[in-house]
């Protein structure tokens, strides 16, 4: 099994949970996978296509996933992956 | 509630100041009551990551994220927030903070103009996405 950690934001809705153990298999697999579990997290990781959204942040351990094979990457077994959400903002003009 | 402890205060404030005029960000760090109010006890400053125009967006890039879910973690604290300036503006949140805004997380905003003239505010998506004002309040001593 590998390891998922939910990013503090979006705890609510695993009940506050933070690591999830879930299957290996790839990204695209993992995510659908949590998503099926915690259905709350659905508008935050994918569009409306079902696909991983683009601002979203995924590493495996300290890499980006975008560096690896992006939601085809593989997951190992013991892996850990953290879900980054984008942070930005800014004053209006 | 959201009560921001003086050091936390003063470095956010520091942070804004020396930034200007450019925005300033980072990340909030404390505790949580059961109903919900909060205590910011540390901060962590990180670099705007924005490219391009710096002085009215912000930008958090992904490993500074990272680093501090794991401080949050090993120091056994909440990751509570994001704060950043708002140079020459109030300190409101814009429709671009809006959208680009997580849920749960306390936006604080400092408003600076000059040293002598800042704000400062706090505030968090409501569960139609809109943005609430936080009552925010500050740690006061009596040294005598």
């Amino acid at each position: 099994m590998a390891t998922i950690i939910i990013p503090t934001p979006l705890r609510k809705f695993t009940n506050n949970d933070a690591r999830l153990e879930v299957k290996a298999g790839d990204i695209q697999g993992t995510i659908r996978e949590l998503t099926q579990h915690f259905p709350g997290l659905a508008k935050h990781l994918l569009d409306e296509q079902g696909q991983i959204r683009s601002f979203l942040n995924i590493f495996v351990g300290d890499d980006d996933i975008r560096d690896l094979q992006h939601e085809k990457t593989v997951v190992q077994d013991n892996a850990v992956i953290s879900i980054v959400p984008a942070i930005a903002g800014g004053i209006q003009i | 509630m959201i009560n921001i402890e003086p050091t936390a205060r003063a470095l956010m404030l520091s942070d804004a100041l020396q930034t200007f005029p450019n925005e300033c960000c980072g990340f909030m760090f404390g505790t949580e009551d059961e109903e919900g109010n909060r205590i910011i006890s540390e901060i962590m400053v990180v670099d705007n990551a924005k490219e391009g125009d710096k002085t009215r967006r912000f930008e958090i890039s992904p490993v500074d994220y990272l680093k501090a879910e794991r401080h949050a973690s090993a120091s056994d604290r909440l990751l509570l927030g994001i704060y950043h300036s708002h140079p020459r503006h109030p300190a409101v949140p814009s429709e671009h903070d809006r959208k680009a805004a997580q849920p749960y997380f306390s936006y604080v905003i400092i408003s600076v103009h000059d040293a002598e003239n800042t704000g400062i505010r706090s505030w968090r998506l409501n569960e139609n996405e809109q943005f609430e004002e936080e009552n925010l309040g500050f740690f006061q001593f009596n040294l005598s």
